[in-house]
């Protein structure tokens, strides 16, 4: 199935800030990968290539009212928020100087000054979280929404069900983001769900639901501009992005579950090279602007990498930091 | 002198002026509203506060919880009720994973200021999954403040100071103390939430407890006293951080230890208390630690089996006379 059936319908502008997103998430992602095999970076490493469309297509259409709660495949999420790179990758070498200061590492990057609220490495347990953050919200009267990104695994969690019910049942203005990858892990969704119709799920409990192509960076921002407006105005909303990432689910993976054919064909809809060609076809962007651009996030990504290698260590006097105030 | 009141009415009336004091604090749980509150702790507040502020969750623990911790992130002051300690354990996941880790998880971007309230404790013939008491598996957790109010004051003073807190606090209100009445000391109540307390003066020997094991201990200490034997008596009332200091300056005076606790005996929160006492108070000790704890059994409903499985007067005044080598 081709990618984008359509011309993509945004100005310049946006056109190529979407592309820049996607490319800024795979050219940190692939520096990533690299400093794990070189031991800089170290425990549970996730990577959303793949994915990027998701990310990139939904977050921007967030304001700095807004919260966003996403998993341990977060770093994405994080970067288009507008997290510095180099604080991410300092993060994930264990550094002082890393958003958390080396107390969360690639799981669990949280971010105060963009409301990004983590990072949550338990499955499902940002959902209920989504929840109070929106309440909160709509108590205090003041504007924003709770978007909250999560795979479709979590789907099997009571955590799921609880917080639909409970986000439909208090109104509360939450965007429920499902990036339906379809494997948990090693399990594939037919596996673990009896109705892999997952909009039906959500609908079940009452949140208005949305599905798109998630490979499409244009489909997954029309879709996610509309359930954002719909969100803004107090209805909570489910949306699902049908997506697929590329690599194994973390370092250690064999990828025994999966055929090398079915990636392959995944890796064709790649989001980042289907969204180029369009661009490029449609004449908004040409090789040699593309190729400035490339060598741009090239840049950032060197530099976050040269930043937190030469980021200080926290000694080991500050360990019972941050644990209660008064410690 | 303000009138006798019973520990419900005091929490009550705690509640009732943390609402009316600030308008972020809400009430969150299973039949806050409505019904009044399964213990009526909460009886009258839908009608004063609204449900904005008293909110009736549907039977979702780990979602309401969870949704707690989201609500205290956002700026509100929440209190969530939890009908029973038993029910606690499916809200396990966003009390210990989120509530007690973020602060430190974030490197100090974030605090949960959440107050978790639950009834907790045996003796009602409630059986084995309405009766526990687990508030030594939260006091294991760092990131959390586990109080155990015993007295009126402490029901009116706790709660809060515990939302004045800029992390996650539990709450453990054993279900035996809800009818139970006092004369409240001041008229907030005791709002201190890191200190011991000496409950009862004594120069023999060290009982140690808290939550619904007090009324116990100090009735083992009065018969004590009959025979002769002057027993101290320490409420700890805050099991995390835990305030030893109080206890080792009564166990340096009488020398003896005996620790009440109506969890089980294995890897209970005595265990811990046991083990400071060896660690920081060996040579002030002139016999070994005794613990009192429940038989190894899961809360039986038969009354005549689960008062056989509590700790009571008798055997507390029994492990106080081991304790004290047959001396009394």
């Amino acid at each position: 199935m081709p990618v984008g059936r359509y011309p993509v319908p945004f100005d310049r502008d946006v056109a190529v800030e979407l592309l820049r997103q996607m490319l800024r998430i795979r050219r940190f992602e692939e520096a990533c990968a690299e400093q794990y095999g070189l031991g800089n970076i170290r425990g549970f490493l996730h990577l959303y290539i793949g994915q990027e469309a998701v990310a990139a297509g939904v977050v921007p259409l967030l304001g700095p009212e807004d919260s966003l709660v996403a998993t341990y495949r977060e770093h994405g999420h994080a970067l288009v928020r507008g997290v510095a790179a180099r604080s991410l990758m300092a993060e994930m070498f264990g550094r002082a100087t890393g958003c958390c200061r080396g107390r969360g590492g690639s799981m669990h990057l949280f971010d105060a000054a963009t409301r990004f609220y983590g990072g949550n490495a338990i499955v499902g347990g940002g959902l209920p979280l989504a929840v109070g953050l929106a309440l909160a919200a709509k108590r205090s009267g003041r504007a924003g929404i709770v978007a909250c990104f999560f795979g479709e695994g979590a789907m099997a969690e009571g955590a799921f069900h609880e917080s639909a019910n409970l986000a439909a049942l208090w109104r509360v203005p939450a965007l429920f983001v499902c990036e339906n990858n379809r494997y948990a892990m090693g399990t594939a969704l037919e596996r673990s769900q009896a109705r892999t119709d997952l909009c039906g799920h959500a609908a079940a409990y009452g949140l208005s639901t949305r599905s798109a192509d998630g490979m499409d960076v244009v489909a997954v921002r029309e879709t996610a501009e509309a359930a954002v407006t719909e969100v803004r105005a107090g209805t909570p909303c489910f949306l699902e992005l049908q997506t697929y990432r590329f690599r194994a689910h973390s370092m250690f993976d064999p990828e025994l579950y999966r055929e090398r054919a079915e990636v392959e064909a995944w890796r064709a809809r790649g989001p980042l090279h289907t969204y180029t060609d369009r661009l490029k076809a449609q004449g908004l962007y040409g090789e040699a602007e593309f190729l400035a651009l490339d060598a741009e996030v090239a840049a950032e990504v060197r530099a976050a990498v040269a930043y937190a290698a030469s980021a200080p260590t926290e000694p080991a006097t500050e360990l019972l930091r941050d644990v209660t105030v008064a410690a | 002198m303000s009138a006798r009141q019973t520990y419900r009415d005091a929490l009550r009336e705690a509640h009732r002026s943390a609402l009316g004091g600030d308008p972020r604090v809400l009430l969150i749980g299973e039949d806050v509203g409505r019904y009044g509150g399964s213990y009526a702790v909460s009886r009258g507040l839908l009608d004063e506060f609204g449900p904005d502020r008293i909110v009736d969750a549907p039977l979702s623990e780990l979602g309401f919880v969870g949704a707690g911790v989201g609500a205290a992130l956002g700026g509100l002051r929440p209190i969530v009720e939890i009908m029973t300690v038993n029910f606690s354990l499916l809200a396990l996941d966003p009390i210990v994973n989120t509530a007690a880790s973020l602060r430190h998880m974030s490197g100090g971007q974030f605090h949960v200021p959440l107050v978790i309230r639950m009834a907790t404790g045996a003796g009602r013939q409630l059986a084995a999954q309405h009766s526990h008491s687990l508030e030594g598996w939260y006091a294991h957790v760092p990131g959390l403040r586990v109080l155990a109010p015993a007295t009126v004051d402490d029901a009116r003073g706790m709660l809060g100071a515990a939302l004045d807190d800029p992390d996650p606090v539990v709450i453990f209100e054993h279900a035996q103390l809800y009818n139970v009445d006092g004369t409240l000391t001041a008229p907030g109540g005791d709002p201190d939430i890191a200190h011991a307390r000496v409950r009862r003066p004594g120069g023999d020997v060290t009982l140690v407890t808290w939550g619904g094991m007090l009324p116990r201990t100090l009735a083992a200490a009065a018969e004590l006293a009959e025979a002769g034997v002057d027993a101290a008596v320490v409420d700890l009332r805050v099991l995390r951080p835990l305030d030893m200091a109080t206890v080792y300056e009564s166990v340096r005076r009488t020398r003896r230890a005996v620790l009440v606790d109506e969890s089980w005996r294995s890897g209970g929160f005595a265990a811990e208390l046991s083990a400071r006492l060896m660690e920081c108070a060996f040579y002030d000790l002139d016999a070994p630690v005794e613990r009192v704890a429940t038989a190894e059994v899961p809360i039986p409903y038969a009354r005549q089996l689960e008062e056989a499985a509590l700790p009571q007067v008798a055997s507390i005044v029994a492990a106080a006379r081991r304790c004290l080598g047959g001396s009394a």
